[in-house]
């Protein structure tokens, strides 16, 4: 039976994980900014605050001092609920990542997850595949034609991904022998999944940069084109909530992904954590996990100063006729591999 | 009563009280809504069952393929169906009768079988029935025949649509 102590852990813990989560939205999208400025050989925000780090207060003030907009025509019920349908699936896609094994505080032991579900991947899967709800929604109801293209190429472009995406994770299923996160993180203990499934890790790379719509598969908000895609009628803080929903997904990926691939919060020198006064540092822990998540944020960051927009059919293209295939291939063999090698 | 019957209680309302909006609401967007709406609480009544994984395939396979179709498709023909025509069909009667007679041999059919009047067991902490599942479907004493069955069934839609929607090059000449 469920108490009411595991209640409130349950509300704490998810608490603290849409606390991590917005605030790093606040942040990721300044480390965006100053990194891509000094990819470009600029400075980038520093006015408010050392080294800029009030910005993402001071955006987020002047975001709620501004007008709100609602078209003339739009549907004024899905216009609103979109970006809250777009922002809840961004949120709650992490419950299942562990943050590590457990911790003792108080003299009690408290574990590192919020849940450890057998179909965590499942999960996954089923909650970004609700995401596409908010984007289609707020394209149409926008009442505006660049908005609905926006929409459709977001909804055509997310199911096609999908595939590869969904295709990227048997990987690691098949490796495990479960969808629970947290086996996945154990069975890595030896050896990164990253070796062992390296297609996968490129497959889920790829994948994961079109399901969040970001460059070079940022064809829904392809500006030259669209003007802003399906958020070119939002405004203020409706505005702000598609921006937090995208910032808070790139995180979430990030997150997967590490956790799939790069170990989790799996630490790579664990034989160095017997050393005195910093031997926690290279322990497992929750910071192994923000560090790989910092990089891979840097990553797709980097990706964005660098690769051009691809084209919209070359987009369709790459998803069905390449990585589609590419992941069935992918999992063909993992499975002999794993039959023949008697796993 | 406790929790968990508060939650299937308003689950299944709100699944049935949306089913019934997607019948009748006007706008075809807003009735393929309402269709995402039921179908999440059918997920819901899943959980409370114990069910995890078919509640993260109910919201995978429904809500997140099927709905979406269903809705891009709504997209792509705006203002074609929505405030003209008499939303209720002319001979609504006749079929509201055979809908309820189905209904009722239905649920006759299943009063007749033993496990209808059992309370529900809750399962140990420790019970994996994702591994039971998926054994049942592809050992010969359980579920394979009509696994296969179905497989065959979804090969073959999958050629159809692709006989379907490939270009032909002799109609491009004509």
């Amino acid at each position: 039976m469920v108490t009411a102590a595991q209640i409130w852990e349950w509300v704490i813990k998810s608490l603290i994980i849409i606390l991590v989560l917005t605030g790093g939205f606040a942040y990721v999208t300044l480390y965006e900014r100053k990194v891509l400025a000094r990819i470009q050989a600029r400075v980038g925000p520093n006015r408010a605050g050392p080294f800029g780090l009030l910005q993402p207060v001071a955006d987020g003030i002047k975001l709620i001092f501004k007008e709100e907009l609602t078209p003339a025509g739009a549907d004024k019920l899905l216009f609103t609920l979109a970006p809250v349908i777009t922002v809840i699936p961004a949120l709650v896609v992490t419950a299942v990542i562990p943050w590590g094994e457990s911790v003792t505080l108080f003299g009690k032991t408290y574990t590192l997850y919020l849940t450890d579900v057998n179909v965590a991947i499942l999960y996954i899967m089923a909650v970004t595949s609700i995401s596409v709800y908010g984007i289609a929604l707020a394209g149409w109801s926008s009442n505006n034609k660049y908005a609905t293209l926006g929409g459709l190429r977001a909804t055509a472009q997310m199911i096609s991904y999908e595939l590869a995406l969904g295709l990227s994770f048997v990987g690691p299923i098949l490796l495990t022998g479960s969808m629970s996160m947290l086996e996945i993180v154990r069975a890595q203990q030896k050896l990164w999944f990253i070796f062992l499934q390296p297609a996968g890790f490129v497959l889920f790379l790829a994948a994961s940069l079109a399901e969040v719509n970001r460059a070079p598969f940022d064809m829904p908000e392809a500006e030259q084109e669209l003007t802003a895609g399906y958020h070119a009628e939002y405004s203020g803080m409706k505005f702000a909530l598609f921006f937090m929903a995208e910032y808070i997904k790139m995180i979430a990926v990030s997150m997967i992904g590490a956790t799939l691939f790069l170990g989790g919060y799996l630490s790579p020198l664990t034989m160095l954590s017997g050393l005195p006064v910093i031997g926690w540092l290279f322990a497992s822990g929750p910071h192994w996990l923000f560090l790989k998540v910092a990089l891979w944020l840097f990553f797709m960051i980097w990706v964005r100063a660098t690769l051009p927009r691809i084209r919209y059919d070359r987009l369709m293209q790459l998803g069905w006729k390449i990585m589609f295939p590419l992941g069935l291939v992918n999992v063909i063999v993992t499975a002999a591999v794993i039959v023949l090698a008697g796993g | 009563m406790n929790g968990l019957q508060v939650v299937f209680l308003l689950a299944a309302l709100v699944s049935l009280f949306s089913a019934a909006m997607v019948v009748s609401a006007r706008r075809m967007m807003h009735a393929a809504l309402w269709l995402v709406l039921t179908l999440m609480g059918v997920a819901v009544i899943f959980v409370t069952l114990q069910s995890s994984f078919f509640a993260v395939v109910q919201v995978l396979v429904y809500v997140g393929a099927i709905a979406i179709l269903i809705i891009f498709s709504v997209m792509l023909t705006r203002r074609v169906m929505e405030d003209h025509g008499d939303q209720i069909l002319p001979g609504w009667r006749a079929a509201g009768l055979v809908a309820g007679l189905l209904f009722a041999i239905i649920v006759g059919f299943l009063a007749l079988w033993q496990g209808f009047t059992t309370m529900l067991v809750e399962l140990p902490a420790d019970a994996d029935n994702l591994l039971d599942l998926g054994q049942a479907l592809v050992s010969p004493q359980g579920y394979a025949l009509p696994f296969e069955l179905a497989s065959v069934l979804l090969v073959a839609a999958l050629i159809g649509a692709i006989t379907i929607a490939v270009d032909r090059k002799e109609d491009q000449h004509g």
